[in-house]
Order: structure tokens, then sequence, then C-alpha cells
């Protein structure tokens, strides 16, 4: 009998998510005897002709990890949806944007501008910037379109199931695995899977008290305790807005969550929830003196939807010019 | 649009049950003209208005959005009207970086013996929201179940 066939692709993403997969560590042996991997880029030898070649729905199960940025990794989304019986959106970038999707705090022409022209060790006398198609004596280059916006996976084709974590741990990539190489029934399509059902702060073993704040550090401001709330001692941790799953990993290093597993079930907005939380706990009732609370938060959009920019209600910056 | 067309703008108005909604009430049968720009919703309190709800009612179509509630120290749960500045004056900043004018969103304080004031700012805030003109949020992209398809290059 054939194996099941397994394809991993990364988009616009750093490469952790694939370093992610091999953290499985032994069980990548197990994995690679289960499957048949017919596509992974980072790892072996195929091109991008090996997927067009194979048939339509000839994939069983695809790991897509990445945002789409380009028109490169829209139409590698395409190409993989079609050939995929399952097409999983694999990792933050994927799910809800992530780093890259902090692009859209911005445009691409400011990207471009900064990028080409005005950062300070840019040496571009010419003004010269990368255009789409260019002509040399030996033929036309080609390279792919930098879109206006950073786009997650499920906003370019349906995605079947989506798992969180920039980058997913390893004990829910396996979790993953083992269910599907041991036939486990497949939740509904459209499930996050791979993490918890509630939010960061179930998996935290702090302790938690009225919180009342007058004033918020940045995590190299103070030495927190390592045993209170992180929040309660005024670090923006957006435990209270984000899935668990993880195992609470970064407070347990004494540095608060930053949300990479997106919001928690039934929760539309991450940003918009931790905006509400903060709110909350803010200790004064005078709108001046909350400002300059609010004021200590450098980049409140950019914090609190570091990881879901392009997944959020408002998913980009908008350039409309008022009247 | 029509030059000749003037902008008519939508804004939602979350009101609290206790002071703002019988504001605005009072200013209904105190046959007072206010503009019929402002869609009201009643809530029990304005401590109650999930930031969500205000990014959703801009998404889904509103040019503006206001959220009214007692006066400091009036609150009838004590400081729910507080937690509704707090959340606005965070909001405002998060709309800022968005591109979005933080004029778009606007708290006030009425008391329910002040119909006058609730017809003012409705008023004001339709104006305002005017000049502003038409929010215009797009949709989020959606996937496309059928999608054009482009070959990559090998």
């Amino acid at each position: 009998m054939s194996k099941p066939k397994l394809a991993l692709y990364w988009a616009a993403s750093c490469g952790g998510c694939e370093i992610a997969v091999l953290d499985v560590e032994e069980k990548i042996l197990d994995v690679a005897a289960f499957f048949d991997i017919v596509f992974w880029p980072c790892a072996m030898d195929f091109k991008y002709k090996d997927v067009q070649a194979m048939e339509d729905g000839s994939i069983d199960l695809c790991l897509f990890n990445g945002a789409i940025r380009t028109s490169e990794n829209e139409a590698m989304a395409r190409l993989l949806r079609r050939k995929s019986k399952v097409l999983v959106a694999f990792g933050s970038c994927a799910t809800e944007g992530c780093i890259p999707g902090l692009a859209n705090l911005t445009t691409k022409e400011e990207i471009l501008d900064w990028v080409y022209h005005r950062s300070p060790s840019t040496v571009n006398e010419n003004g010269v910037r990368p255009q789409p198609r260019f002509h040399v004596p030996e033929g036309e280059l080609e390279i792919p379109e930098f879109y206006e916006e950073v786009r997650t996976l499920a906003q370019v084709v349906p995605v079947d199931y989506f798992i969180p974590g920039c980058p997913p741990q390893a004990p829910q990539i396996v979790n993953v695995l083992s269910a599907i190489m041991t036939g486990a029934p497949l939740p509904p399509p459209g499930s996050v899977i791979g993490a918890g059902e509630k939010t960061c702060c179930d998996e935290c073993g702090r302790k938690r008290e009225e919180k009342r704040i007058k004033r918020f550090y940045r995590p190299w401001e103070i030495v927190p305790d390592p045993n209170q709330c992180l929040l309660d001692q005024g670090i923006i941790c957006l435990g209270p807005a984000t899935r668990s799953g993880c195992g609470a990993l970064c407070v347990k290093a004494n540095m608060p969550c930053r949300g990479c597993y997106g919001p928690p079930p039934n929760v539309m907005d991450q940003g918009a929830k931790m905006i509400s939380a903060l709110a909350s706990v803010i200790d004064s009732q005078d709108p001046e003196e909350v400002q300059r609370i609010l004021d200590q938060i450098p980049d409140p959009a950019g914090t609190l939807y570091r990881f879901s920019v392009p997944a959020s209600l408002l998913h980009r910056k908008r350039t409309q010019v008022t009247a | 649009m029509n030059q000749q067309q003037r902008f008519e703008p939508r804004i939602v108005g979350f009101l609290c049950n206790w002071c703002s909604y019988t504001g605005a009430d009072l200013a209904g049968v105190s046959r007072m003209k206010s503009a019929p720009n402002l869609r009201t919703i009643r809530v029990m309190c304005s401590g109650r208005v999930d930031p969500t709800l205000v990014l959703r009612a801009f998404q889904l179509g509103a040019d503006g959005v206001l959220v009214a509630g007692c006066h400091p120290g009036d609150c009838h749960y004590q400081e729910g009207n507080y937690k509704a500045m707090r959340r606005v004056l965070l909001l405002k900043r998060v709309l800022r970086e968005f591109g979005i004018d933080e004029r778009r969103l606007r708290l006030e304080w009425i008391s329910a013996s002040e119909g006058e004031k609730f017809a003012r700012v409705a008023n004001e805030f339709t104006e305002q929201v005017r000049a502003l003109g038409p929010l215009q949020l797009e949709e989020a992209p959606a996937a496309v179940a059928e999608p054009q398809l482009e070959e990559v290059r090998a």
C-alpha cells in the first residue's frame, strides 16, 4: 500500500516553523516512515514543477507555514490548495499573520521608501527600486510582486485546520501528527487544532491578586517577581487574551506572554480583548492620569496585535485622507 | 459621490440604560430635534461596551461610534463608566495606528435629565463625522473558493 503523501511549505515566515517540525526529535523518523514526503523545500530538494506535475488532491496532508506577502506566496498557496486533500495553516503567520503581518500597520509605499531610499544604511544614489519585470540583454527577469498588505492563508484559499503558535510547540505537533497517523477522527473543518480551549492564564502558575496598575513597565525596566502575575506587576502580558496550548512557556521564563497562540475560542479580535483587559486594571478615574499611564505603552497596536494584525477586525492601516 | 448629494454618516450610539438612553428618551418626549443619523443601541452600562463591538461597528459600515454613559460618580454599577473612559482612551490610540481618525469615536457623559445635551451631542457628532467623510473600510480579504489559478514559474 502506498504511504500517505505529506507536503510542507513556507511562505512569508522566518523558518521557525520548519525548525519546530524538527523539534519533535526522534518522532520525525516515525513521520518519515509513515508519510511519503513529496514536497519540503526547506529540507529536501524539490522544485515547484514537481508539485505542478502532481495530480490534483494527491497530497494527503499539507502543512503550510508563513503569511501571504507576495504573488509567489499566493500562487503557491493556490497550487498547494489544489493539490492537497487537507490544507493546514501551520503556525501563527499562516493562521493570523504574525510578525510579517505587523507590516499592515504601515503601507507598501512607506516600506519601499524606507528600505530603498531613507534608511540610514541605504546607498542608492540613482533611486533604483526593484520592478516585478526587468529587461536585460539575456531576456526578461521576473520577481514576485510585493503586495499592498499581508494576508493570512485563509484570506487567500480555503483552509481545513489551523495550528497556532510562533512556532507551534513540538508536543502539540506530535499530538496532531500522532492523531493523524493513528487514524483518529479529525475535528470539523475550520477547527483550531494542536492548542487548548482556554487562555494562557489557565496554564500559568503565578499568583494573581486584584490588579491595580499605576505604571506600565517594559520587560527590561524591572526584574519581575517570578511568582506573581506579570500583569499585576505592570508588565503587559497578553495571557488573558491568548489561547492556551504552549504551556505558558514565556511566563515560566519570567517574560510576558506576547500572544502568539492567537485569540482564545469565541474571541473575534485579540487586541480588542486586551484593550478591554488593560483598561480594567488601570487604577485611576482621572482621564489625564489615565492618559499618562497609557502613554507608557509605546505602540499599543503593535503590542496588543503583535501576532494578529491581518486577522484582526481592522486588518490593516487605512491610507484614506479625511476631508 | 454626487457633489450635490450631502453625505449622511452612519453613526452607532451605545447608550447606557440608566442615564444616556433615558436622556435620549427625554430628548424624544420633549420634542427636541436631533440628527437621525445616530442608530441607538441600548446597553446596560457604558462599561459593557467591549472594544470589539466598536471595531465591529466600524467594520460593518459605521462612520462614527458614540459611547455614552452616566456622569463620573453616577454609574449605576459604581465604576463602569470609568472603565469605558479608559477603554475609549486606549482604543483611540489603537485606531490612530490603524489610520482611522480618532474623532470617529466619541465618549460623552449624558445624564437622564440631559435631553438637551443628548440632542446637541447627536447633532454635533453627526456634523463632525460628516466633515470627516465616509470611513469606507473595505471587507477583510476572503478566500476565493474557486480561484483563478496562476501557475508558478518552476
